[in-house]
């Protein structure tokens, strides 16, 4: 460690033999993490409430096909899950679809990694939703159905405004891990946070790797900050009063 | 494309070193995650602000940053400091230990809280000092509730330790990676590993919930 050369101006560096600095490359690693993160968001609380509610549903079919999608999306790791959207698939499907995949879909790393991070989100988003549900008091469905609405419309105006209150907490931790999980996406190549690190100390400035991780870490810690500080707000705005955590 | 899982079997010594080494790296990190885990939970609770604020900042910490980026932190740090090459396979061990603790420490903090404050007054009317008191009365009640949590995220830790792939070390999927591309065997090989971290897994999450059946206490 007494040998090691501090230099915190690495940072603002240029980037020999080109245009561009260091620090503007973490910068556009920041912004594929976040844009990584908010759209595997979007399909991961899309399908996932979707699938949550499959589970609680009457019909055996359909909430087998629920359980089955958690089960499957929550026993193979994320690494492996990305590897086979990658790799995989565009061999399996057929050639004209393959090609596609592998040839001319747009930004083919980011677009897995939405699709790959959102599906594996899905499924722990789903086991919340669920939880959500079945946490309301038996009688709330049963007084909705009496009231002559649908099993949809229960579910609608009756259940799901009060289960998606109730799961906020825990579904602030998965928007959370979905930011940190984005990482794993380097794997395929997409130039994400975590990226731009290990290309700035593998191959460029492996003389000082301690200040670029230094603040790359603090760029997540300031994203978890954000994302804690909003999620709270929304809690507070969305907040039953008289119910649960109504007076927390 | 044709899908011929047999290239695993015909790889299966060296697929087998690597799961031997996801299993041992999970263990490892079960173990001293879950006593580090449990140092951090009791200094969490501490009533001395000092102690229960490094401990809340370690877990903190290690809970806001992505895993990937732990791995690399000590990947590179670990040589710095103890000025010994250990390389990517042995890093991982005090990598996954030190992460994992942050993890545990949550579980087991949440195991204590769940303890009925009469418990705990109960033990100290007794005579004991707080120190046996959470060693005979608190820790073993805390435990027996939050075992299935504890093994869940054993489970979670297990499928977790793939991720030391990004340091090449040779894990199951490195090992299967490893192969993959020597042999060019790319779909077969991350389809293998995904139905065994799948059998795994599932296997192992069944178990827990058969367990948690068994063990809750009834109240």
């Amino acid at each position: 460690m007494s040998t090691y050369q501090w230099d915190w101006g690495i940072i603002l560096q240029q980037v020999p033999e080109s245009e561009e600095f260091y620090y503007q490359w973490l910068i556009s690693g920041l912004g594929w993490t976040i844009a990584t993160a908010l759209s595997a968001w979007v399909i991961a609380l899309l399908l996932g409430s979707l699938i949550g509610v499959l589970r609680t549903l009457p019909s055996r079919p359909l909430s087998f096909i629920g359980t089955a999608y958690v089960e499957l999306f929550r026993n193979i790791p994320l690494i492996v899950q990305l590897f086979i959207w990658f790799f995989v698939v565009p061999e399996l499907v057929p050639t004209v679809v393959g090609d596609w995949m592998k040839r001319d879909m747009p930004l083919p790393e980011f677009t897995t990694a939405v699709f790959g991070l959102g599906l594996f989100t899905a499924a722990r988003v789903a086991e919340q939703v669920r939880t959500g549900i079945l946490t309301l008091p038996r009688g709330q469905k049963n007084a909705g159905l009496a009231l002559g609405l649908t099993l949809g419309q229960t579910y609608r105006h009756v259940l799901l405004p009060m289960a998606f209150r109730i799961v906020i907490p825990p579904l602030t931790s998965e928007f959370m891990n979905i930011f940190k999980n984005s990482a794993v996406a380097l794997v395929i190549g997409l130039t994400e946070l975590t990226f731009q690190m290990k290309q700035i100390t593998g191959d460029y400035a492996p003389s000082n790797p301690i200040e670029v991780m230094t603040l790359v870490s603090l760029l997540y810690l300031s994203v978890a900050l954000s994302v804690n500080r909003i999620m709270a707000f929304i809690e507070k705005k969305s907040r039953v009063p008289g119910y649960i955590s109504g007076g927390k | 494309m044709d899908i011929n899982l047999g290239n695993i079997w015909h790889a299966r010594d060296f697929i087998l070193e690597g799961l031997q080494y996801s299993l041992s790296l999970t263990g490892f990190a079960m173990l001293i995650g879950i006593t580090a885990g449990t140092v951090l939970a009791i200094a969490r609770l501490s009533s001395n602000r000092m102690v229960s604020s490094a401990a809340a900042t370690y877990v903190n910490l290690f809970r806001s940053i992505p895993l990937v980026l732990v791995i690399f932190w000590f990947y590179i740090l670990l040589p710095l400091i103890t000025g010994i090459q250990m390389g990517a396979d042995k890093s991982a061990y005090i990598t996954f230990a030190i992460f994992e603790a942050a993890y545990y420490c949550e579980i087991i903090r949440a195991g204590i809280q769940s303890i009925p404050k009469g418990q705990i007054n109960a033990g100290l009317a007794m005579g004991f000092t707080p120190a046996q008191n959470m060693r005979y009365v608190i820790l073993p009640q805390a435990f027996r509730n939050i075992l299935p949590l504890l093994l869940t995220q054993t489970i979670v830790l297990f499928q977790d330790t793939s991720l030391v792939y990004v340091v090449g070390a040779t894990d199951l999927l490195g090992a299967a990676d490893k192969v993959a591309h020597r042999d060019n065997t790319l779909v077969d090989m991350y389809l293998g590993v995904a139905i065994i971290y799948f059998t795994i897994s599932f296997s192992l999450s069944k178990a827990v919930k058969q367990l948690h059946g068994k063990i809750a206490i009834i109240r």
